[in-house]
Order: C-alpha cells, then sequence, then structure tokens
C-alpha cells in the first residue's frame, strides 16, 4: 500500500541523467514547469512531451515507475478535469439535465489533466535521478546568494536533507507497524470515516513516539560530532559543473526558447 | 492441523533494477505442537518467510496452506488466521501506543470481537504467562522497562490466543538476563499450551538449548530442515554461510578427534557434562 508513493523517491541506476549536477536538474524542472505554463496550443504540448520522453528515456527510469506516482494526484486530477469541464462557459458542444460540456471547457479540461501529469512526471524525473542529498546540496549552492540577506541557507538545506532522507525511513516504520496491528487483528481500510480515523490511533502514536526517538539520536549524534551548521563548512565533495552540465543547460534553454517561439507566439 | 507451503517464492520489488528474491522455492511442511527455530543470517528471508504464514505477504508464486485451506484465496478470513498465528514482530515494544499496560493488551482481543468479559479474562492471563506482576497493569507502557515492554508486546499476541506463536529475534537488543528470561518463558508457555512456537533468530545458541527442528536459510532459500543435532552436524556447511553451531558442538568434535568417543550431536553444557565424564569413566 505504502509501495506506491514515489515522491522523494529514488531511483538507482546510472544514466546521463543521474550524473548531471543537481543545481542543472533544480533549474531544468522549474524552466520545464515554466514552459508548461507558458505554452497554450497543441505544439507547444507536442514539444514539452517530446522533451519529457527524451529526458526519461535519457535517465534509463522505466516508464512505469512515473506513472505510479500519478496514483497519489488521481484525484485531484479528476477533480480538475470535472470542473473544468463543466463549468467553463463558452460555445456548447453537449448538454444534457443541467450540465453542460462547452468547447472552450472542453479544451481547458484536457489542458489542465495534461499539465498536471507533466507537471508530476517532470519533477518525479528529478527525484527518481538525483539521491536527496544531492538534491538539496544543489539547492543549498543556488540559494547561496540569499545569503546577502541573511537567509539562513544552510540550515534550510540542512533541514530539509533530513526531513528527505526520514521519509524512507518512516514510511519503512509506517509499515513495520501497521504490519504489527494488522497483525493483532486491527483493520485499517473497512469502517466509515471516523472509524477509519480511530483506527488509525494505533499507528500514528507509536509512529510519533519513534519519530521523536530518532531525532533525539540524531541530533545527539551531531552533537558528538561537533556539528555546527553555517560558516566555514567545507564539503567533502564540492558541487564543480562539468562539460556534459553546460550542455544540459544549453538544452534546456534552447527548449524553452522552442516552447515560446511554437507555443505562444507563431500560432 | 498444519501449515504447508507449496513451492512459495516471493520477489521483493519486483519489476525495478531493486527486485531481489527473497524467498526461492521454499517447501515446508510444520505439524502442530512442533518447537521451530528459524535461523539464518541478516537478509536470508526468515522475516519474509514467517510474514507468508499470517497472510501479510502474499507469495509472488506458490501457495500456502493453513490447515488444509488456501490462506491467499478469495474470502479466506485473513483476520481470523491472524489470530490463530499470532506474530511477534522484532522489537515489538514499538508497536505498544495505548494509556496503560492493561489496554494495549487488549487491543488484539479486541479486535476480534470479543466481549468485555472475555477480552479482559484473556489479556489477564496473557500477562500472567509472560510474567508480568498486576502492580505494572495499570500503568503507562513508555514507562516499564526494555524487557517489561517487550513482554508486555508478546501478551498483546498471546491474548489472542493462537495456536501457532511465531517470534521474530524476540531476543534482539535484551541483555543476556533478559535474552533467558524470555526465551524461559517462551520454553514453559509451550509446554503449558502446546502451541507450535516458531522462534526466529541468527543466534544457534539461543536456540538450540530448546527448539526440537532447526530450520536453516540462507540467501532465501531453506538449506537444512532437521533436528538440531542433525543440522549442527553440518558445521562446517554453516560456518560457510556465516553460521556456527553452539560452542559445544566444538568442542565435542574436537574431543572426537582427540579419540575420546563422544557423541558428537550433543547440544546443551548439561548433557556434554555427563558424556564426557562418562565417556572418561569408561
Amino acid at each position: 500500500m505504502l509501495k506506491d508513493i514515489t515522491l522523494g523517491q529514488y531511483y538507482q541506476t546510472d544514466s546521463v541523467i543521474h550524473r548531471l549536477d543537481p543545481r542543472v536538474k533544480l533549474v531544468s524542472t522549474v524552466v520545464f514547469i515554466i514552459s508548461l505554463f507558458i505554452v497554450d496550443n497543441f505544439i507547444g504540448y507536442l514539444i514539452a512531451a517530446a522533451f519529457l520522453f527524451a529526458v526519461i528515456k535519457l535517465s534509463k527510469v522505466p516508464f512505469s515507475f512515473m506513472v505510479r506516482g500519478m496514483k497519489s494526484i488521481l484525484i485531484l486530477l479528476l477533480f480538475a478535469v470535472v470542473f473544468n469541464l463543466f463549468l467553463t462557459p463558452g460555445e456548447v458542444l453537449v448538454s444534457f439535465w443541467k450540465l453542460k460540456i462547452t468547447k472552450e471547457g472542453l479544451r481547458l479540461a484536457v489542458m489542465m489533466a495534461v499539465r498536471l501529469m507533466f507537471l508530476i512526471i517532470g519533477s518525479s524525473v528529478m527525484t527518481l535521478t538525483t539521491t536527496p542529498n544531492h538534491l538539496t546540496d544543489g539547492l543549498e549552492k543556488l540559494l547561496n546568494p540569499l545569503k546577502v540577506f541573511k537567509v539562513p541557507v544552510h540550515e534550510i538545506a540542512m533541514m530539509m536533507s533530513i526531513a528527505l532522507r526520514f521519509i524512507p525511513i518512516l514510511l519503512e516504520e509506517t509499515d513495520k507497524i501497521m504490519k504489527a496491528q494488522i497483525a493483532r487483528g486491527a483493520d485499517f481500510e473497512s469502517g466509515n470515516l471516523f472509524k477509519k480515523a480511530k483506527s488509525l490511533v494505533p499507528l500514528l502514536v507509536p509512529l510519533f513516539i519513534s519519530a521523536f526517538r530518532r531525532a533525539n539520536d540524531l541530533a545527539t549524534a551531531m552533537e558528538a560530532r561537533c556539528y555546527r551548521g553555517g560558516e566555514h563548512r567545507t564539503k567533502m565533495k564540492p558541487l564543480v559543473y562539468a562539460k556534459r552540465d553546460f550542455m544540459a543547460y544549453a538544452f534546456v534553454f534552447g527548449y524553452l526558447v522552442l516552447c515560446i517561439v511554437f507555443g505562444k507566439i507563431l500560432f | 492441523m498444519s501449515i504447508i507451503l507449496d513451492h512459495v517464492n516471493y520477489i521483493y520489488e519486483e519489476d525495478t533494477t531493486m527486485a531481489y528474491p527473497a524467498l526461492t522455492d521454499v517447501n515446508l511442511v510444520i505439524p502442530d505442537g512442533q518447537f521451530i527455530g528459524l535461523i539464518g543470517h541478516t537478509g536470508s528471508g526468515k522475516s519474509t518467510l514467517v510474514q507468508h504464514l499470517n497472510g501479510l505477504l502474499k507469495p509472488t508464486s506458490g501457495a500456502i496452506y493453513y490447515n488444509g485451506a488456501d490462506i491467499n484465496d478469495e474470502g479466506y478470513d485473513k483476520k481470523l488466521l491472524r489470530s490463530k498465528v499470532g506474530l511477534v514482530f522484532q522489537y515489538p515494544e514499538h508497536q505498544l501506543f495505548e494509556v496503560d499496560v492493561f489496554s494495549d493488551v487488549c487491543f488484539g482481543p479486541k479486535n476480534l470481537g470479543l466481549d468485555k468479559k472475555e477480552i479482559q479474562l484473556r489479556a489477564y492471563a496473557a500477562l500472567k504467562q509472560v510474567g508480568i506482576a498486576d502492580e505494572y497493569f495499570y500503568q503507562s507502557p513508555f514507562d516499564l522497562s526494555g524487557g517489561q515492554k517487550r513482554r508486555v508486546a508478546i501478551a498483546g499476541v498471546l491474548a489472542m490466543k493462537p495456536e501457532v506463536l511465531i517470534l521474530d529475534e524476540p531476543t534482539a537488543g535484551l541483555d543476556p538476563k533478559g535474552r533467558d528470561e524470555i526465551l524461559d518463558q517462551i520454553a514453559k508457555l509451550r509446554e503449558e499450551t502446546g502451541m507450535t512456537v516458531i522462534l526466529v533468530s541468527h543466534s544457534m545458541e539461543d536456540v538450540a538449548k530448546y527448539v526440537d527442528r532447526l530450520i536453516v536459510m540462507n540467501k532465501s532459500r531453506v538449506v537444512f530442515d532437521d533436528t538440531p543435532a542433525a543440522v549442527f552436524a553440518h558445521y562446517e556447511e554453516l560456518e560457510q554461510i556465516g553460521l556456527a553451531a553452539p560452542q559445544i558442538t566444538y568442542i565435542m568434535q574436537a574431543l572426537r578427534e582427540k579419540g575420546l568417543s563422544v557423541d558428537t550431536g550433543i547440544t546443551t553444557v548439561t548433557e556434554a557434562k555427563e558424556a564426557i565424564l562418562k565417556a572418561l569413566r569408561g
């Protein structure tokens, strides 16, 4: 049941995309998301799809893995599609009872669905090909200029990497406790909403206790190693751009230009 | 009345690059009333195996029969199965959640839909079986010591009155005294109730003394399945898979090599003492 959550999960393999500098991947993901909101015609989406497809192929992550993450947003997707489909005013195509589907609504619904799907898949490509540590390293480096405004960039990155690091641990823990309670006859699936919420107590209490215990242990371990964040810390593996990173930047910005030209201006 | 595993295979993370077999062609017959030790190195598949026995995991292929019925059949009452095949997980104290010890032990029988009186009777009996004194009943489970917590957690499973009790590494993280206490308690429990007990462990010393059948797993396969003495006779092969026979086996083997006629199948210190004395006196 918890296996379906792919968000923030890393897929171990060796590919060009895996080897890219995390900064490139972060920037590219942002660019890709922006591009999705720039384009508003068929050709634009075709370009985006081609880009996404190429990146997925290069990343060697099986496509089924990307789609698995979609399950979690299925309801959101359905909502967006249904509301756009029925509630957009315009030229009526089909109407029955009080509902009518308009041409504009259909267009908007399809666009919204495609956008959301691409958005999720695009960002899962990043998380699937980058280890959480790399990701926060990249983020720290990218946000570095904000230090001028006294933003505690290192601390934020540290907190993020700890939080990300704990996702799989807590998921595993949840799975274990869930199994242990199921072995004692607990039922997490049936019953009404109230009953379901109540059935979560035997899961949540041990989970919180274990999270606090782990946080405590980690803090002690960090202190024992004289950790202090911020200034004067050096990295064991500092991020350095390689040739392929500049090529990737060029490729991504080429894609953005293509999107703007074909997805917005020309048509 | 038994558990039968028929060509059970289980693959973790199927269809990914991380896919690896946790169980490969496991065939076992577990009759009623046996005391079984399930031994294997970390990652040998022993925890995966026991989670199949109460239907928490479904085999990738193969079948598991409990009392003649396939437990993965559509409509099989899994809840009932889980009360009959009680599974105590590793570090079971991590699953405690109630405000006091007694209510926590009540959780299992309550889920079976029993009436209040019966629930309380069972909880009381279970706590007594694991040797928790009355004065702890209304304390928070989080205030107990590690060993006590673990016993309360075991009582939580016992309160469902299982016919088969599976304990996954019940002694992990306990000191030698706590370890012996728990193991003795389990042995006593089995004598009193006659239930099937499966003890999962990675330590031969732990289980050799108690069990009457040893199943050894390595790299997802069952490699030995016999009486402890017969399994320990393969001590050289056991070493190759990172396990070791009890120290007593080595002593007996060494004595045998030096020409003393002793039985090398001996597994406990007391037996060894008698055998050596007998051999010396001629």
